[in-house]
């Protein structure tokens, strides 16, 4: 079955498929897990914030986000992204995006509808005595859930929004549909170059495994460490 | 935003000969539900013997439901796509392998398996994890009457755990829904894929993707309904979601 496999194909195009893919893939991982992050929050907040109208918008763009599948949601972007460039800038002409900042535009967008969820959840596992201790305190609203509320919901929340981010690892692999250089698709290049697509997708199929297995276990770990503590 | 609106193209005729192209993107639509379908029964039947596995006392049973599990979870849905429809022919023995690449309409077979599978997982996930919130009681007064564990199962623990975990499950279907465009790699032209094909064509990006938009928000309100309907047919009474 292995016979007519050719596994130099792997060796020779290692520095493109690690140097150039992986390293897009785990900065698109990185900065995108950020920044939906930073937005989820926003989100979440928002959401259980005491202005409903406030509420109301981000209900319905975490109800839209979560209701797309991703790849169109990539679409959108990327022929969105110049227009509102255009649009911000001033430009004459919708004004060129690069391959990375419109994919990382729409994974931060994408998963802060995710995040935002996940940290909702978090913060009403907060007990309402713990706010209510810190207004009785005199603290303010900002400062109660920064330095009340927050800091606690991140640490329950930390093994969902980790297991959040390696589905997002996993996701990152869709920007092959805008033939973007990524992990997948530097393999998938060298692989339709070379005629040797059973070796390049069995090769991607192995790292993408080991990657999510090992960072999953890391989960679990840290998810037994935490409870012990709580 | 200097961009031509035109929101007639929907009723212009399409360039691949047959009608305009809405009944492009509708055709694309029946594609997705019957992909997502096949998908789900797949996902369903596989999901529940994994989840049930990973329950049985038996320690080879739940090892060998972890494997399936952290298998199908730690790789890319759109790289098992490529595994099953490039890989996979090629493994096999020569007749077999040539049967699979000249199978018709080989996409959609290798989306609603690939999906289904991948789906599966998730599906044995929340099994288990609804299996798990019952009651000690509950099997112990199934042993206690004389019923063999597949009787237990049968009739006492999965009719209750389907119940509590009907929530999770109709995100899980919504999600197989979504997952289908990724088939979009394979050369499977549902919702999405059309929506492409005729920005393609039309060059009208906003208008074919707001119409698929549109479409899979349309396709997310039934199943939700539906579920819910189902959900308030199926309540257990006694539990919150019951009477």
């Amino acid at each position: 079955m292995f016979s007519n496999f050719d596994f130099d194909v792997i060796r020779r195009s290692l520095g493109y498929l690690f140097l150039d893919g992986m390293t897009f893939t785990l900065t698109l991982t990185a900065l995108s897990a950020v920044g939906g992050l930073v937005l989820g929050t926003l989100l979440a907040l928002m959401r259980l914030s005491g202005f409903k109208l406030l509420g109301r918008i981000a209900g319905l763009y975490v109800d839209l986000m979560r209701s797309l599948p991703l790849v169109l949601v990539i679409f959108w972007f990327y022929f969105l992204v110049p227009y509102i460039g255009q649009w911000l800038t001033g430009a004459s002409r919708p004004i060129k995006v690069g391959a990375f900042a419109s994919s990382l535009i729409t994974f931060i967008m994408f998963e802060a509808a995710y995040f935002s969820e996940i940290m909702r959840a978090g913060i009403q596992s907060i007990s309402k005595g713990q706010p209510a201790a810190a207004y009785a305190l005199g603290l303010t609203y900002r400062q109660t859930m920064s330095y009340v509320v927050l800091p606690q919901a991140f640490r329950n929340m930390l093994p969902v929004l980790l297991t959040q981010t390696i589905v997002l690892f996993q996701d990152t692999s869709l920007v092959y549909v805008l033939s973007i250089p990524d992990f997948l698709g530097a393999a998938s290049k060298v692989a339709q170059r070379d005629g040797r697509l059973v070796e390049m997708y069995l090769f991607a199929a192995v790292v993408y495994f080991a990657i999510s297995s090992i960072a999953s276990y890391g989960v679990r770990r840290l998810q037994a460490r935490i409870s012990i503590v709580r | 935003m200097n961009y031509n609106w035109n929101w007639g193209i929907f009723w212009q005729p399409s360039p691949n000969g047959t009608g305009n192209y809405l009944d492009m993107l509708l055709s694309g639509l029946v594609l997705t539900i019957e992909t997502a379908l096949l998908a789900w029964i797949i996902a369903l039947v596989i999901g529940t013997i994994v989840g049930v596995m990973r329950t049985l006392p038996s320690k080879t049973a739940s090892a060998i439901g972890f494997c399936y599990v952290e298998f199908f979870r730690n790789i890319p849905l759109l790289v098992q796509l490529f595994l099953w429809f490039f890989v996979l022919p090629e493994l096999l023995p020569r007749t077999a392998g040539l049967w699979l690449k000249q199978m018709p309409n080989a996409p959609f077979w290798t989306a609603s398996i690939g999906v289904g599978l991948f789906m599966s997982v998730r599906v044995a996930e929340q099994l288990r994890a609804g299996i798990g919130s019952l009651p000690r009681g509950q099997k112990m007064a199934a042993t206690a009457l004389g019923l063999t564990t597949t009787q237990a199962y049968r009739y006492v623990l999965l009719p209750i755990a389907f119940r509590v975990i009907l929530p999770p499950l109709t995100s899980e279907f919504l999600s197989t829904i979504k997952n289908t465009s990724v088939a979009i790699t394979i050369g499977l032209i549902e919702l999405t894929g059309q929506a492409r094909a005729m920005q393609e064509f039309s060059f009208q990006v906003f208008e074919a993707f707001t119409a698929a938009t549109v479409l899979y928000l349309l396709v997310n309100i039934v199943v939700v309904i539906g579920m819910r309907l189902l959900e308030r047919q199926v309540a257990i009474p006694g539990y919150i979601s019951g009477k």
